[in-house]
């Protein structure tokens, strides 16, 4: 608590007081105050693996574009394509600066009703995203809304996940969802969105809903069972699971070809970084972010060098963890584009000590999604 | 409640010390592996390293975080307990049982400006 003067400034979530009387650790994050780990981090990891846990997302950004040519704004600040994605559908993708450097990473829903359309964003970014879509969305004939307050989101992740939804919740709509689709139930009479998506490399759902909605279904879903997880195995899983944190894979100095992430970039239609986008892919980039392991237990954690034999560095780590699902220590790293190649062999600086590695496939983990 | 055993020296930096004549063992206290979490790692130097009083010596790594271990004496390094390496758990479950690393003591009146149990209990706030 090294902030405390910040405190009183932190918004909570709806389930706040559950988390509380979880005996939840909690700390602040983008903004929130937000449960790190219930019991541990290790077993809540655990959970999503191999049964279902869930998560307070609430703290996430809704933003709803609306209109005569809100397809063709979206379109017009996303990276991904969305023309010819139909309703239901949920698309992954990037807002990107002129200059390529990342805005933020989303998902954009099409939603059941024509020319509406949903931008879910990262906490620490909805005021700035926020601002940057009203800004852009002035020349079309869209509204834009920042409905971030009214809306409770949880995540139900796990092999277990659809059975918790479908046997506790009622969602029997649950079982014909594939993998970034989403449908609109009711529940309590209140709109509930019922998403086939989330941020672990397993199967489950987000569910965005009313805040009384959600501090209902938590309290269900944790009598049946369910596993409280907090924001320290989110990172975990995620990492495994080859997934990027906005802030440490992808942000302002880091565009999604540096990151990787090009195929959620399409250049058949024009949007704001496009030129700059194209002119990395072609080769004009410094750095690239690659996946290293290391042939040791101890743990590779952002900002640590990356080095050549001779002690040249050539890279710096964004994330990293002794891989609690493989046993394994690694960790993304951006480096320079010419140690990139998978096998080159590179190693990490930690404290005192430099550890032998090599560049692997950044997913870590093989991801169980729904087909 | 963290367990405070008496009879030990203790750090502001939550490591314990057992001296017996010049050798001590040091390790971390209950308190320090609550805060950490799931252990999953100890560094720790080798066999016949200096350590300084107020210096790192080595680190713990849990999940989330590393944390820095400090000597609370001067010496050198009589052996670590490489029992940890494939068992960092082991200070999760009994702090006080798994000393760190074993040191010849060059000035044991280091000693003295550590904390005793009682004093020890009040900087945790306990």
């Amino acid at each position: 608590m090294s902030e405390l003067q910040n405190t009183e400034a932190l918004k909570l979530t709806c389930l706040y007081e559950e988390h509380l009387a979880l005996q939840a650790k909690m700390s602040p994050f983008a903004g929130f105050m937000m449960p790190i780990q219930y019991s541990s981090i290790t077993q809540e990891h655990n959970a999503v693996r191999h049964k279902a846990g869930m998560f307070d997302v609430s703290h996430m950004g809704e933003i709803f574009v609306e209109g005569p040519e809100a397809e063709a704004f979206v379109n017009h600040i996303f990276t991904n394509e969305i023309r010819g994605f139909g309703p239901g559908k949920v698309l992954y993708g990037m807002m990107c600066y002129p200059d390529g450097g990342t805005v933020d990473d989303l998902l954009v829903y099409r939603e059941f009703e024509a020319d509406h359309f949903l931008l879910v964003v990262n906490a620490a970014n909805i005021d700035k995203d926020f601002a940057w879509i009203e800004e852009h969305a002035k020349g079309f004939n869209c509204k834009v809304v920042n409905a971030s307050a009214d809306w409770g989101q949880i995540a139900v992740q796990g092999p277990e996940a659809e059975k918790a939804v479908i046997e506790v919740l009622g969602f029997k709509e649950a079982a014909a969802l594939g993998f970034y689709t989403f449908c609109d139930v009711t529940y309590n009479g209140k709109r509930l969105i019922l998403s086939r998506t989330g941020y672990t490399g397993e199967d489950g759902f987000e569910l965005y809903t009313t805040t009384d909605n959600t501090v209902e279904i938590w309290k269900r879903l944790l009598a049946a069972g369910v596993e409280p997880c907090g924001l320290g195995c989110r990172d975990t899983l995620r990492f495994e699971a080859g997934l990027p944190l906005y802030g440490d894979e992808l942000s302002p100095e880091i565009s999604p070809v540096m990151a990787g992430l090009g195929m959620f970039c399409k250049y058949d239609k024009d949007f704001i970084g496009k030129e700059a986008l194209l002119d990395q892919k072609a080769g004009n980039i410094a750095r690239k972010l690659v996946g290293i392991e290391i042939e040791d237990k101890a743990i590779p954690r952002a900002g640590y060098p990356v080095e050549l034999e001779d002690g040249r560095e050539v890279g710096i780590v964004t994330t990293g963890y002794h891989s609690i699902s493989l046993d394994k220590s690694v960790c993304f790293a951006l480096v320079d584009k010419e140690f990139a190649a998978l096998d080159t062999l590179l190693s990490i600086r930690i404290r005192k000590k430099t550890f032998p590695g090599k560049v692997v496939k950044k997913r870590f983990y093989q991801t169980n999604y729904k087909k | 409640m963290s367990k405070i055993l008496e009879g030990l020296k203790y750090s502001e930096s939550h490591e314990w010390v057992k001296a017996e004549g010049n050798v001590a063992y040091i390790g971390v206290t209950d308190f320090a592996q609550k805060e950490m979490g799931d252990i999953t790692y100890v560094d720790m130097p080798e066999e016949g390293d200096d350590v300084l009083a107020g210096e790192e010596f080595g680190a713990l790594e849990s999940v989330k975080a590393s944390s820095e271990l400090i000597s609370p004496v001067s010496g050198v390094v009589l052996a670590a307990n490489t029992e940890l390496e494939d068992a960092p758990e082991k200070v999760n479950e009994d702090a006080f049982g798994s000393w760190i690393i074993k040191v010849e003591m060059s000035n044991a009146a280091e000693l003295d400006a550590l904390m005793d149990a009682a004093g020890y209990k009040a900087h945790i706030g306990e």
